[in-house]
């Protein structure tokens, strides 16, 4: 890709100090955004794919939480030694998210106009006519009917795929440049979830907005993404663009989760594989590969030390032994 | 035992839910969570049912095991009517009919250790005198039904929260084998586990399957788990079937229109096939089941309907390639 690099995350470490001792819930992520692409980051619950994200903006609650190391370089700038004013002047506007279940993430008690408006006008510094103005054409962008009238609801008034259509027009009317979806599309149904991606699509196209998706579906990587990061245990164990990964998975966590969901579009074999075991827990991991334990290829090696990090062509990166040791 | 041997048989069940009365006892009116469905499952045969939120898929399966009382219908088990036994013979009918949920934080006690909760069904059981077990012949079971489902016997002992999302299922059917039904009712058994889990536990359940002649009543939003898991594919909107099929057929071949719909708006883990893909893009959400409409209830949102879907609703009827299809576009009203 030739497209300018605007947001790198350099070996990002965010700690949780728990009574029962640390939880590493991300541990040495790295990676690269570049201008209008889709990258997703997929991984099972626990694996720090949401924390990632929360730590990328400095959303991360202290205490327990704590950034314990890292780069977050947006536009060369690192985010995690900014000031809070700073930030401020980011998050929402040049950075925005978009949450799991929008009806969390709206204020039930203020009406759509209201939550929309207060963004604009903070961040675009226009008056309230314009902001508003500006509102319900994000939202007849984002497919609402009637957004004239829509804008003066409440959010208990809209269904589940017309509130998330209301969150994205709401993190897109910044014009972001990098825009966080954390599974967007995993509270709502199949059809409603075809909607809204492909409304995701078109309307970051349009606007030239990169996206980071969060989710647990490979289906849904599969359509939307450019590259993808494969988490496990608070690390990326594999980086790569989205064909390479899935036209020839390497770590074999990947390979796993890749062969371990049934297929519509194929006749299914008599038995799914599966990947043994329990995912880890987390707390005081040692400093060994953590798939180890239900990996299929697993070496003496494996249990002393994490493996390193091979580079290949394309982007590609892989964390595991089976590929350090070909380079030897 | 006969292979063929229809083991349940659904007729035209239906489940209104009163919104509640006015003051002068008047209804305010129902919701049709369940408006009229009829199906029938072989012995051995898994049948599943899909569909998206508030179709009825949950509805049905309690209103099967009679956790609700239906409100018209039968209900036939090995030929007996569940709606109109006695409540003896309801629980001895039971006996052959188990329900595995889908939450597995919420469907077990957190009071009980992952023993006494297997065990608990075959207590009650013997409490009625359904059942004749000795206090040794019910542990070594529940260590037998452990071991069978991938536990260590060693975990007795332990409460839920001790365990994962995984293993907690995997309780949940210890404790729905533990009386040897012959039904099982699954209501998304797999729908809160991560994808590494969730294979794991589609094949214990196939592999039960066999081994048991377990039949399933199984019901997923998931396309492909469904597909996977099931014999024949029952697809539900709005409280109605709208197409049965076999599960091979389905994908290949889907009829209604809402049944394609959901197969194209379900992501397929390959990118060069999506890149591929054309997408039939429904429009609008689906409608809430608070009234009984004249026409087809996917009318406002099919793309290929026509005057008469309007006006009168279409009936699932077979159609030349074996499939049921609930559709004006395969057979004319009479």
């Amino acid at each position: 890709m030739t497209e300018e690099v605007i947001l790198q995350v350099k070996d990002l470490k965010t700690y949780f100090h728990v009574d029962e001792g640390i939880v590493k819930a991300v541990d040495g992520v790295s990676f690269d955004l570049h201008k209008g692409e889709t990258l997703g980051i997929v991984g099972e619950s626990g694996s720090g794919k949401s924390v990632t994200n929360l730590s990328i903006i400095n959303l991360i609650p202290n205490p327990p939480g704590k950034i314990a190391g890292g780069q977050v370089l947006f536009h060369e700038k690192d985010i995690l030694k900014m000031s809070a004013n700073e930030i401020r002047q980011i998050r929402g506007n040049k950075i925005s998210m978009i949450f799991q279940d929008p009806m969390t993430s709206l204020n039930p008690f203020l009406k759509v106009s209201t939550q929309m408006i207060e963004t604009i006008v903070l961040h675009q510094g226009l008056d309230k006519k314009a902001a508003k103005a500006k509102a319900i054409e994000m939202l007849k962008l984002a497919g609402i009917p009637a957004p004239e009238k829509r804008i003066d609801q409440y959010p208990h008034q809209f269904s589940g795929g017309m509130r998330q259509r209301v969150m994205i027009a709401m993190g897109l009317s910044c014009n972001p440049e990098i825009l966080i979806a954390d599974e967007p599309t995993s509270a709502l149904d199949v059809t409603i979830q075809a909607q809204i991606l492909e409304l995701m699509k078109d309307l970051t196209k349009k606007l030239g907005t990169a996206v980071i998706l969060i989710t647990h579906s490979l289906g849904v990587v599969a359509g939307m993404c450019n590259t993808i990061c494969v988490m496990y245990a608070g690390r990326v164990v594999e980086r790569g663009q989205t064909e390479d990964i899935f036209g020839e998975p390497k770590h074999p966590y990947t390979q796993g989760l890749i062969h371990s969901v049934p297929r519509l579009d194929r006749e299914n074999s008599e038995r799914l594989f599966s990947i043994q075991g329990q995912p880890p827990n987390v707390i005081d991991l040692p400093d060994c590969c953590p798939f180890y334990p239900r990996c299929e290829k697993a070496m003496d090696i494996c249990k002393k030390k994490y493996p390193t990090v091979v580079h290949s062509e394309n982007g590609r990166a892989v964390s595991c032994w089976l590929y350090a040791e070909e380079k030897k | 035992m006969s292979e063929n041997e229809v083991l349940l048989d659904v007729r035209n069940l239906k489940m209104h839910f009163s919104l509640g009365r006015s003051l002068f006892s008047k209804e305010k009116g129902y919701i049709y969570a369940v408006d009229g469905i009829s199906f029938q499952i072989k012995r051995g045969e898994t049948l599943g049912l899909v569909g998206e939120s508030g179709c009825g898929k949950s509805t049905t399966v309690r209103a099967i095991a009679q956790l609700y009382k239906p409100t018209a219908g039968e209900v036939f088990l090995k030929g007996k009517d569940l709606m109109k036994t006695s409540a003896h013979d309801l629980l001895s009918a039971r006996k052959n009919m188990q329900m595995v949920f889908q939450d597995p934080y919420a469907s077990l006690n957190p009071r009980m250790t992952a023993g006494e909760i297997i065990s608990e069904p075959m207590k009650i059981f013997q409490q009625r005198g359904l059942l004749d077990m000795s206090t040794e012949e019910r542990n070594d079971r529940v260590d037998n039904l452990m071991e069978r489902v991938g536990l260590s016997r060693f975990f007795k002992n332990r409460y839920p929260h001790e365990f994962s999302g995984g293993q907690r299922q995997r309780i949940g059917i210890a404790r729905a084998l533990a009386l040897k039904p012959e039904l099982m009712l699954c209501d998304e058994p797999v729908s809160a586990l991560d994808v590494s889990i969730q294979s794991q536990i589609l094949n214990l359940f196939k592999d039960l399957q066999k081994e048991f002649g377990l039949t399933y009543l199984f019901i997923a939003h998931d396309l492909a788990v469904i597909q996977y898991i099931s014999d024949r594919v029952a697809v539900m909107y709005l409280g109605l079937i709208v197409e049965i099929s076999g599960s091979k057929d389905l994908y290949k071949n889907p009829m209604h229109p809402y049944t394609q719909a959901l197969l194209s708006a379900a992501p397929i883990p390959d990118p060069k096939v999506e890149a591929k893909r054309q997408r039939i893009i429904l429009t609008g959400d689906v409608p809430s089941p608070d009234k009984q409409r004249p026409g087809c209830y996917f009318y406002d949102r099919c793309w290929k309907r026509m005057d008469i879907c309007k006006k009168y609703r279409p009936e699932l009827k077979e159609t030349e390639s074996g499939h049921q299809v609930a559709c004006f576009l395969y057979h004319k009203p009479e």
